[in-house]
């Protein structure tokens, strides 16, 4: 047998004479034998724990230096994240449906709430969604069902996966979808917002920094989309809203987004974490987990899975998503991180973060080969026009170690860096750039 | 008295948990920066913790759940099998960890590999021809599904089918992932058998429906014998079937979805393949179609092409259903398991099939069996033979938390009012069996001779039964609101 299968040929014999069976076949004479499937699916002997880590260790991708973000950031660790992360009682088990064993999960899951209703400003949050995108789709829906319309406004600067998500998820409901363009000037079209608010619509969907870096104050879009009865929802990056202003305080009535950034590796993409949170006034319209606080029958302050009405396990075709299996995990590493950066710390990430950034942004300027196409503030990340092919530099640094800016279009890009960066490891990587470009020359 | 600490309630103005690096780099100011109306004028009310305080209150608090290594978790339809340490410490290595989602295909061909590797083996094993790795659990995987039987419908112009044929025992997701693309749900009651009623389902079909979803097996455990006649009726009338991965466990080894006839189907890498749970996630709900429909798959895909591993973002196809590739890190633990089984993964359905009937077998004559017929992987009791006790599905369920088992699911499927739902999975031993065994013995007998200690039950878990109504009636959902409720 096999290490994870603990049957002896003994115990196998004596359970199936406990079922007056001769064979383990016997399990199976009631399947039409045209489906069962005699044949192995592999060849492979199973390997051992040893070779499975050598083999492991020849299948990664290429680890580079990133100074590309674009939804993705890279962050330092605190060490204590994986630690706990990795203790069974909270990988192993499953979503807390008997709490009197599961306050572990509960009690977590409460305290991410609140971090994001502490710092979106809003009333309530769920226990986590699949991660940013289908988080702003869910937003669009929940939009959707509060208003009764069925079209959506969305900001064509938010990252272009979401915008993509959203299409996805908006087709196949029957959603359309209005995209406000971007302007060379680098803000959103206030003109055509106005003429398409015309029209009912459910939300105006806006970004928060957006794919530039660009933040921007949405205090008039904000008053335009109320007085035309729609949701105003902010894709907020929840580092981001430790130092700017918070999403409902410029009137966002629902805040979603990714929370990758509060300590989640950059992991190809995933598992990541989303999360969603409004106004008391549409909790029960919300999506997801919520965990509330009651008492036990001993009179102790616990916690429990509530609101459930709103979901698929009780109301069938009738609940307000899907969802069930969340990221509930990735909301304990984010809830570590948030809480061991605290409240100071969490600020401090923000404005290094932002210092390296600028550090970077002012090094390349310098170099004359990069011009800035957008005047408005930035925040963790810079949109720069490079002088020459911007593709061709980028292959050039990878073989420098570098992921470069990330590419949009055949000069611009947007350049990250993150608060782990030196000043050593930024002006080399801006030397790096200059020999590449000298090369391309 | 269990451990009783909100982590905001450990602050201390003043103590930080952190070290920044220092960079070299000064630290902008912002007001000099931003214009005020752009700023945060409070600081969040974040907790000032140090970091043991914030280890040992994460450790607390962890000590106050169940975990599968605390002992035995058999929870119906979720497959509560050994999440082993290899695959972890495999999804922990930088060249998987530490890798931009948008990074070039030149960077990544190794990578690429395993997660094509780790694609071709399900598709096998659903024996499929295609599998998209992007879902993020199964709900995810069904609604991604669901897209890609629409937009086959669509493709052909066939605009007319607006419906969704989903039997009464079907999981909840079920309808609530259809009800999200706009179809209509068409309930179908089981047969006494509890199996579809194929005269039901005759009566529903038409040139509307889109499909039907079932799970098989279904969600009491029993295989759709019938299943051959029912594909045939449904593609009769230009229907697709799709199938609920979440019972595929025992079906490892014994039969593939794609031979009974279904074109679209999820997994859950977290149930059948041994990934965590992690408390809710994440998961992994992959999704694997037959070739004509192989097109539809979401953005972005990895392919094999002229030997090299590239990234496809255009294309026919439903679009892209999340930021990048899914869940990733989940994906590599589940080939690291696969890899671990190789040729004797065909011994788990088996197994599992096995133990599942052995301890309805054992338990049949104090709990009651509605139906009584060859089981799969899971069971259904119906509460208890003796109904005159009083004891509830909802009291055994509590008082086998008493002796450090995780409950079974409880009060699902909806077919019988007092459902409890046994699946034991084949990683536990025949002790392990006869231990929960022992447990459910004695729990009926105590129902008999001290109905209150089981009524009462849980009485050794670190909290006692909750008062729900409070919770939903009242709803204090953060920190904020805590503090102004007291």
């Amino acid at each position: 047998m096999h290490r994870y299968l603990p049957h002896t040929s003994e115990e196998v014999s004596a359970m199936l004479a406990s079922l007056r069976l001769r064979s383990i076949e016997d399990l199976f004479t009631h399947l039409p034998q045209q489906v069962r499937f005699h044949d192995a699916y592999t060849s492979d002997a199973p390997l051992s724990d040893g070779q499975i880590r050598d083999l492991m260790a020849r299948s990664g991708g290429q680890v580079l230096v990133p100074f590309r973000g674009f939804g993705s950031y890279d962050h330092e660790r605190p060490a204590i994240i994986d630690a706990i992360a990795s203790r069974q009682e909270f990988l192993t088990s499953y979503t807390p449906y008997q709490p009197e064993v599961a306050q572990g999960t509960l009690q977590y899951i409460f305290e991410f709430q609140s971090i994001v209703c502490e710092l979106t400003g809003l009333d309530v949050s769920n226990a986590s969604m699949y991660d940013g995108a289908t988080s702003a789709a869910e937003a669009m829906m929940m939009a959707v069902n509060v208003t009764g319309i069925s079209r959506i406004l969305v900001a064509s600067d938010l990252l272009p996966h979401v915008i993509e998500t959203i299409k996805t998820y908006a087709h196949f409901r029957g959603v359309a979808i209005d995209l406000i363009s971007f302007t060379s000037d680098g803000q959103l079209d206030f003109n055509q917002l106005t003429e398409l608010s015309k029209t009912p619509f459910a939300a105006f969907l806006v970004a928060y920094p957006n794919r530039y870096g660009i933040i921007a104050d949405y205090q008039d879009i904000q008053q335009l989309v109320h007085q035309s009865g729609a949701l105003l929802i902010a894709y907020a990056d929840l580092l981001a809203l430790s130092v700017f202003k918070q999403p409902a305080s410029f009137g966002a009535d629902i805040c979603c987004g990714e929370a990758q950034s509060l300590g989640i590796p950059l992991s190809f993409g995933g598992p990541y974490v989303g999360y969603l949170a409004t106004i008391n006034k549409y909790v029960r319209k919300m999506p997801g987990r919520i965990c509330g606080i009651t008492l036990d029958n001993r009179g102790q302050r616990s916690y429990v899975l509530t609101l459930q009405a709103r979901e698929q396990h009780i109301r069938r075709e009738k609940a307000n998503s899907n969802i069930c299996s969340n990221q509930s995990l990735m909301a304990l590493q984010a809830t570590i991180y948030a809480v061991t950066l605290g409240k100071t710390g969490l600020r401090q990430v923000a404005i290094s973060t932002i210092s390296a950034t600028r550090y970077l942004h002012e090094q390349l300027i310098k170099t004359q080969l990069f011009t800035q196409p957008f005047k408005q503030h930035f925040a963790f990340e810079t949109t720069l026009d490079y002088v020459g092919p911007i593709i061709e530099l980028n292959q050039r640094l990878i073989k420098r170690g570098y992921l470069g800016g990330m590419p949009l279009g055949e000069h611009r890009t947007v350049f990250y860096a993150s608060e782990k960066m030196s000043k050593q490891t930024i002006d080399a990587f801006v030397n790096a750039i200059k020999e590449c470009h000298d090369e391309i020359r | 008295m269990k451990y009783d600490k909100l982590i905001f309630e450990l602050s201390v103005p003043g103590r930080i948990g952190y070290t920044l690096a220092e960079t070299g780099i000064d630290k902008v100011d912002l007001t000099k920066i931003y214009p005020d109306q752009l700023l945060r004028q409070e600081a969040p009310r974040l907790p000032e913790v140090g970091e043991l305080d914030v280890v040992r209150h994460y450790t607390n608090v962890s000590k106050l759940n169940f975990g599968i290594e605390t002992g035995f978790y058999p929870l119906g339809s979720c497959t509560m099998k050994y999440n082993p340490k290899i695959n972890d410490e495999a999804a922990s290595q930088p060249g998987f960890r530490n890798i931009h989602p948008l990074q070039d295909e030149t960077t990544l061909q190794p990578l690429l590999k395993l997660y094509d590797d780790t694609a071709k083996m399900l598709s096998h094993i659903a024996g499929m021809d295609a599998t998209s790795l992007n879902s993020f659990a199964g709900a995810h995987g069904e609604l991604t599904g669901l897209m890609i039987m629409k937009a086959y419908h669509e493709r052909r112009g066939d605009s007319k089918r607006t419906k969704m044929i989903i039997p009464d025992s079907a999981h909840g997701t079920n309808p609530a992932s259809a009800a999200m693309l706009g179809y209509e749900c068409v309930t179908i009651k089981s047969t006494p058998q509890g199996l579809v009623d194929i005269e039901a389902l005759k009566a529903v079909l038409s040139e509307e429906v889109a499909g039907i979803m079932l799970t098989n097996p279904n969600t009491l455990g029993l295989f759709e014998t019938d299943i051959l006649e029912i594909s045939r009726l449904v593609h009769g009338i230009g229907g697709l079937l799709y199938y609920d991965g979440a019972n595929l466990n025992a079906l490892l080894g014994v039969a593939r979805p794609g031979d009974m006839g279904f074109d679209i189907m999820h997994m859950n890498l977290h149930k059948t393949f041994s990934t965590p749970h992690g408390g809710g996630g994440p998961g992994s709900g992959p999704v694997s179609v037959k070739g004509h429909l192989a097109h539809l798959l979401p953005h972005p895909r990895i392919v094999l092409k002229n030997d090299r591993y590239i990234i496809e973002r255009d294309g026919d196809s439903i679009g892209q259903i999340g930021g990048f590739f899914g869940n990733f890190l989940v994906v590599v633990r589940a080939y690291a398991y696969l890899k671990s089984f190789g040729r004797e993964l065909n011994a788990i359905g088996p197994l599992a099939v096995l133990n599942a009937n052995y301890v309805k077998e054992k338990l049949r004559h104090a709990y009651h069996l509605p139906i009584d017929a060859h089981y799969m992987h899971e069971f259904v009791f119906n509460g208890l033979i003796d109904q005159s006790t009083g004891i509830k599905t909802l009291d055994i369920a509590k008082r086998l938390l008493d002796f450090g088992v995780h409950a079974p699911t409880i009060y699902f499927p909806l077919l019988f009012d007092q459902s409890i739902m046994v699946e034991p999975t084949e990683v536990e031993s025949k002790a392990t069996l006869d231990h929960f065994i022992d447990l459910m013995l004695r729990i009926a007998k105590e129902a008999i001779e001290e109905p209150d200690c089981v009524k009462l039950a849980p009485h050794f878990t670190p909290v006692g039964r909750l008062d729900e109504v409070k919770a939903a009636r009242n709803p204090i959902l953060n920190y904020r609101d805590y503090v102004k409720s007291i």
